[in-house]
């Protein structure tokens, strides 16, 4: 049966969204915080999370966005195929809440409308977005600002296949290890491996939105995700990148299958506010 | 050592603090980001005037988010540094005392600090919402057309920060995390 869904409703939605991401961490990142507050050894790394954690109650109470930098909205939505859109474009709907969540609530306009010439759209539009048809008749929609100290400290890797899971790791490592305190660690490490060169880019991202803590359901990279996370603790970045044992708080992973000749690995780092919100409508 | 210093800071004050310091500043500070370094270095390679005298000053990479009603300031914590480094040496040749940020300083502007006795401060990135707290008033003082990258003078009250680079060139970053660094894992 066909569902109808006026796309009025997504622009709602969205605007709610950018708002509600950009001033309220996401529970498993808080649980995740909480976790490293405890476990941290540095004196000073956990004075900044402490700092950190009471920025956000300050970010949840007084309406001030967690971070400056409330990011470039990156709009996942999966659409049920018996799902019909009326009322407009979709893309323009998404970016009409992107818009109204950025001016309406006070977050920072940080989008250019071209690379080179770098004038700033004054909106935060356009929103990058991406589509997927599922099975169903409902839409699943994924915001998630992503800020650009973080974004900037990101990598793909073409590995050869040869160089194995070994190579994948220590691509990983090398990312974490030069994005260091530009990052603001501790950070959230996204993975993607296999694919094409933009669609391991794109299971990076979507690991990202994954939440904290989980694993993947492959054994060995579920493995992995453990074994990097505590490699990724040991380099000894620490809060803030001033020392400690708390440089990562996940590592999440997402595979894909690739060509006989192929062993993309890309590297997404996003910092321990991590923005990222799911509704179902 | 938590020390609490008034800012713009003289060359004694500058060259007293250390690698690893943690220091509340109170005072005047100077906001500027990507967009105003470029054209503040234009007007230095045309000849002309910087919209403020650096000589001594504090300047602090960040673009704010929007004040709400009543706020001086909305969400207000440093930017990576590390895009300011190509513009950097020149202002610290100018006498620019100090500057916040968050992140890692290329080798050209380590030396720039150590030539003139400056010191590099990070600010916690991402705690922009406890940071704008510190931040007492807000005036835009040039490029205003730049939006959230405008120059803006900041009155800043126990704003929190870390020496990460001091005025003998000793970098937090690397010594803190050789602390913590687990066995086998190399320093790059």
């Amino acid at each position: 049966m066909i569902r109808t869904v006026e796309v009025k409703e997504i622009t709602e939605n969205i605007r709610e969204m950018c708002i509600e991401a950009n001033h309220f961490l996401a529970p498993d990142m808080g649980r995740a915080l909480d976790r490293a507050v405890v476990s941290e050894r540095s004196p000073l790394g956990r004075k900044i999370l402490e700092q950190l954690e009471e920025n956000l109650e300050i970010a949840a109470e007084d309406m001030i966005p967690i971070c400056q930098d409330t990011g470039m909205a990156v709009v996942f939505i999966e659409i049920g195929q018996d799902v019909h859109l009326e009322g407009g474009d979709l893309e323009d709907a998404v970016n009409e809440g992107v818009r109204r969540g950025y001016v309406e609530g006070f977050l920072r306009k940080s989008v250019v409308r071209d690379p080179l010439i770098r004038e700033n759209t004054k909106d935060n539009t356009p929103a990058v977005i991406h589509t997927r048809i599922v099975p169903g008749g409902q839409i699943k929609i994924t915001v998630a600002p992503k800020g650009f100290g973080s974004e900037n400290m990101s990598r793909i890797f073409m590995l050869k296949p040869a160089e194995g899971i070994e190579g994948v790791k220590n691509s990983v490592i090398t990312a974490v290890q030069d994005a260091g305190p530009n990052a603001c660690p501790p950070m959230v490490v996204g993975v993607g491996i296999g694919g094409t060169f933009e669609k391991c880019a794109l299971l990076a991202k979507e690991a990202l939105t994954r939440e904290a803590g989980s694993h993947s359901p492959i054994p060995y990279v579920k493995e992995m995700e453990e074994e990097l996370l505590e490699r990724i603790n040991g380099l000894g970045i620490g809060p803030g990148g001033l020392g400690g044992t708390t440089t990562a708080l996940a590592v999440n992973i997402n595979t894909y299958p690739t060509h006989i000749a192929g062993l993309p690995v890309a590297v997404n780092i996003c910092c321990h506010v991590n923005r990222h919100i799911t509704r179902v409508i | 050592m938590d020390k609490h210093i008034r800012v713009p800071m003289d060359k004694e004050t500058a060259k007293s603090l250390r690698s690893g310091d943690y220091v509340y500043l109170t005072g005047t500070v100077y906001t500027a980001r990507d967009a105003a370094h470029k054209r503040m270095d234009e007007t230095l390679r045309e000849g002309g005037d910087l919209p403020f005298d650096v000589k001594g000053q504090v300047i602090y990479y960040m673009g704010p988010s929007p004040a709400r009603d009543g706020r001086p300031i909305g969400s207000a914590g440093p930017t990576t540094a590390s895009r300011m480094d190509k513009y950097t040496p020149q202002l610290l040749d100018l006498g620019l005392g100090a500057m916040i940020g968050k992140g890692k300083r290329s080798p050209e502007v380590i030396e720039g600090i150590v030539r003139n006795g400056a010191v590099y401060l990070a600010a916690v990135g991402g705690a922009g919402a406890l940071l704008s707290k510190c931040i007492t008033a807000s005036e835009v003082i040039a490029y205003d057309d730049l939006g959230t990258e405008a120059i803006r003078r900041l009155e800043i009250e126990d704003f929190p920060v870390v020496v990460v680079i001091d005025s003998e060139g000793s970098n937090l970053y690397e010594t803190a995390a050789d602390e913590y660094r687990q066995t086998g894992e190399s320093e790059k």
